[in-house]
C-alpha cells in the first residue's frame, strides 16, 4: 500500500484486464530501484490504460485530455527536469489521436518514459477498431472485418528516433519489469509497448473471452527479436515480435536546455 | 516597440518562464521575443508540434509551478479550446494570447478582425466562466499581459489576452516600469506537503499544490470533488463543480472587470468599443465634442466576464449607445441585454470588415445620433 492511494480503491479495471499486470510490473520496478514516489509524476490519457496510475498510484497524477499525455508530460519535464515523468497511454490515446505527440517526443529525445498499453481495441468506448487492430478482425465499427493494416509501433517510434524501444506482452512479466527498470534509470525518450489482453472488448470477438486464453495466445505467438530477424514475412504474420528494438544514447532535451541556459547566462 | 514584443516583455515581467508555441501569423513576433528573452532567465521556449501540444505543455508546466503562456491566432485558438476547458476545470493558471486575424478559417492572416470574442468566452464545450482582456495599445499589450498573469494566478484560471493584428503589429512608445514597481501576484500554494487542504472547487480559490513536492495531487478533467477524486456517476457532483467554478469568477467580478470611460457623465450618445476599434472611437468622440455634441466613450478592457453593472452605470442617461466592433456583432448583444429602457443600441461595424473604421464614418454616426 506504499504505492497505492487507499481512498481510490477498489480499482475499476475489468476482471482479467492486463492493466493489473502492467501496474504490478511497474510498481515492482519502482520498488526494486527504491524510487521515491514523491519525485515521480504520472501523466496518463483517456482510455483504460489511463486508469493504471490515475487515481490509484500514490503520487502526483495528471489525467489529461484524450491523446495528449505526452504533450502535457513534456511541459512537466521541461519545467522540472529533476522529476521522473512517466506516461501511461494506450494504443488509441497514444498512437491514434496522440500519434503526433509521440513521434515528436521521440524525435526530441525528451526524458519521458512512455508505457503504451496496446490492447488492439478502443476498450473504454465499447470496442471500436483501433490503429493497432489486426486486419480482418471484427469490432463494433468493423462489423465486416477491419480493412486496415495495423501500426508496428516499435518501428514507428524508432523511425522517429527513439533511443529506447521495447515491446513485451503481459505474459513477459520478468522482461517487462527489466525493461521498465531500464527505462526508469536511463535518460532519454524510452518507449515500451505492452501487448495486453482486453477479454471483454477484444477477446470476446475472437473466441478468447477468457483472459488466460488471450495470454496463452500471447505466449504462443511471441517471437523474440533475435529469432524474428532470421524469419520471413510469411512466418511472422500474426506474430508478436518481442524484445528490445533500440537502446542507445543521444543528447537528451532537458540537458540541451541546461547547456543553453549556461551559455546565455547573463 | 511593436505590440507583440510588448506582450512578450509583459509576460517576462510578470514572471513567465515557460512558453510553448506553434507558428502562426500574426503572433509570430511574440514567440521570437520569448525565444530570445527566456534562456538567460532559465526559462523554456519550446516550439511544439501543434497548438494542441502547445497548450498541453503550458498546462503541464503550470502544475510544476511555472507561469506559462502560449500565443496564437484564430485557427490555433480553435484547436486549443478543448484544453482551455481542461485548464478551467483543473483550475490551472495560464495565459493564452490570441492575436485575432480575419476569419473564419484560414481567412486573411495579416488583417485584423474581432471575430473571436464570443469564442473566447464559449469556445470550449461545457458550462464555464473565463477571463478575457482586450488590449487597445502597445502599452496595454505590456500591462494587460502582466494583468492576465496576475488574474490567472489569483483566480487559478486560464486568462485570454484577446488582441488583434493591428495591436500586435503596430509600433508605439511603451513605458516599461522598474520591476520593483510592478505588482505581481503569485498563486497560493499549500503550506505543507501532505496538508489535507482540498485543492479544488473553492469559490475563494483553493491553494494549488505543485507537482514534485510530495502533495500527491490528483488532477483530472473528469468531474471531481474538492479533493480531485473522480465522480462520474452523480449529477449532484457535476452540479457542484460547475457552480463552484463559475462562482469563483462571478463572485469576484468587481475585482476582475474593468472599463475605461471618458466624458460619459453628461453624454447623450456613447460610443462603446474595445481593442483596436477604441483608437478610432476615442478620436471620433473627441471630434464630436469639438462639434458641440455631447458624446461619451466607453472602452471595455475586460470583455469577459461581461461587466454588466459598471457598463450600465457608465451608459447612465445616454439615449444611444453605438457599439463599434470589427465583426458582425458579438459584444453588442451583451450591451443590448443590459441597455436601460430609456436608451437604445446601434451596432456599427467598419464599412469594410477587416479594416479599422474610418474616423469620419464614426463621427458622422455620432453626430447623426445626437441630431
Amino acid at each position: 500500500m506504499k504505492y497505492i492511494r487507499e481512498r481510490a480503491l477498489p480499482h475499476t479495471h475489468c476482471p482479467g484486464c492486463g492493466n493489473g499486470i502492467v501496474a504490478q510490473c511497474f510498481l515492482r520496478a519502482i520498488d526494486r530501484l527504491g524510487l521515491d514516489m514523491s519525485r515521480m509524476v504520472f501523466v496518463s490519457g483517456i482510455g483504460c490504460s489511463g486508469w493504471i496510475p490515475s487515481p490509484f498510484f500514490k503520487a502526483d497524477t495528471l489525467h489529461t485530455t484524450h491523446g495528449r499525455p505526452v504533450a502535457f508530460a513534456s511541459g512537466v519535464k521541461l519545467s522540472r527536469p529533476e522529476l521522473n515523468v512517466v506516461v501511461f497511454t494506450g494504443d488509441g490515446d497514444g498512437a491514434a489521436i496522440g500519434g503526433n505527440h509521440l513521434i515528436h517526443a521521440a524525435r526530441r529525445n525528451i526524458d519521458l518514459k512512455v508505457l503504451l498499453v496496446n490492447n488492439m481495441i478502443y476498450g473504454m468506448t465499447g470496442g471500436e477498431v483501433a490503429p493497432t487492430t489486426p486486419k480482418g478482425i471484427r469490432t463494433t465499427t468493423t462489423p465486416f472485418g477491419n480493412l486496415e493494416r495495423p501500426f508496428d509501433l516499435p518501428r514507428l517510434v524508432m523511425g522517429a528516433g527513439a533511443t529506447y524501444v521495447a515491446r513485451w506482452t503481459t505474459i513477459h512479466v520478468g522482461q517487462l519489469v527489466a525493461s521498465m527498470t531500464k527505462a526508469l534509470r536511463r535518460r532519454g525518450f524510452s518507449f515500451i509497448e505492452i501487448i495486453s489482453q482486453c477479454p471483454v472488448r477484444y477477446g470476446r470477438n475472437v473466441g478468447m473471452a477468457e483472459p488466460e486464453k488471450m495470454m496463452r495466445w500471447f505466449r504462443d505467438s511471441s517471437i523474440p527479436l533475435a529469432k524474428a530477424r532470421g524469419m520471413g514475412d510469411k512466418q511472422l504474420k500474426g506474430k508478436f515480435i518481442v524484445g528490445e528494438f533500440a537502446d542507445f544514447e543521444a543528447p537528451e532535451l532537458t540537458e540541451e536546455y541546461e547547456k543553453l541556459f549556461k551559455a546565455t547566462a547573463a | 516597440m511593436q505590440g507583440n514584443e510588448a506582450c512578450a516583455r509583459g509576460a517576462i515581467a510578470a514572471g513567465c518562464r515557460f512558453f510553448a508555441f506553434y507558428p502562426i501569423t500574426p503572433a509570430g513576433e511574440i514567440a521570437e521575443q520569448m525565444s530570445r528573452l527566456l534562456p538567460k532567465l532559465r526559462g523554456t521556449y519550446i516550439q511544439m508540434e501543434d497548438e494542441i501540444a502547445s497548450i498541453s505543455a503550458v498546462i503541464g508546466a503550470s502544475w510544476t509551478g511555472a507561469k506559462a503562456m502560449t500565443a496564437t491566432s484564430g485557427p490555433g485558438f480553435s484547436l486549443m479550446q478543448e484544453n482551455i476547458g481542461f485548464a478551467v476545470v483543473t483550475e490551472t493558471p495560464c495565459v493564452i494570447v490570441n492575436v485575432q486575424r480575419a476569419g473564419p478559417s484560414t481567412g486573411i492572416p495579416s488583417l485584423p478582425m474581432q471575430g473571436d470574442v464570443v469564442q473566447a468566452r464559449h469556445g470550449s464545450h461545457g458550462e464555464y466562466e473565463i477571463i478575457v482582456l482586450a488590449p487597445s495599445s502597445v502599452q496595454e499589450m505590456f500591462t494587460l499581459t502582466v494583468e492576465a498573469f496576475n488574474l490567472s494566478e489569483r483566480y487559478r484560471t486560464p486568462v485570454i489576452v484577446l488582441a488583434d493584428e493591428i495591436i500586435g503589429h503596430m509600433r508605439e512608445d511603451v513605458a516599461i516600469p522598474e520591476q520593483s514597481h510592478l505588482k505581481i501576484i503569485d498563486r497560493k500554494i499549500p503550506k505543507t506537503p501532505g496538508e489535507a487542504a482540498a485543492p479544488f472547487l473553492d469559490e475563494e480559490v483553493a491553494p494549488m499544490p505543485l507537482f514534485g513536492m510530495g502533495y500527491s495531487v490528483h488532477v483530472t478533467g473528469s468531474c471531481h470533488d474538492k479533493f480531485g477524486y473522480r465522480n462520474v456517476t452523480d449529477p449532484e457532483s457535476i452540479d457542484q463543480l460547475v457552480r463552484a467554478l463559475a462562482n469563483k469568477i462571478r463572485k469576484h467580478i468587481d475585482q476582475i472587470a474593468r472599463i475605461e470611460t471618458r466624458c460619459t457623465e453628461d453624454a447623450e450618445v456613447i460610443v462603446l468599443t474595445y481593442g483596436s476599434c477604441a483608437r478610432v472611437a476615442q478620436y471620433a468622440v473627441e471630434e464630436a465634442r469639438r462639434h458641440g455634441a455631447k458624446a461619451g466613450f466607453v472602452r471595455l478592457i475586460s470583455l469577459w466576464p461581461f461587466a454588466r453593472e459598471i457598463v450600465a452605470e457608465a451608459i447612465g442617461d445616454a439615449k444611444k449607445v453605438i457599439v463599434l466592433e470589427n465583426n458582425l456583432g458579438q459584444i453588442v448583444h451583451e450591451v443590448e441585454r443590459i441597455i436601460p429602457a430609456h436608451s437604445e443600441v446601434a451596432f456599427l461595424p467598419p464599412e469594410i470588415i477587416a479594416t479599422l473604421h474610418r474616423p469620419d464614418y464614426v463621427l458622422e454616426s455620432i453626430l447623426k445620433a445626437v441630431a
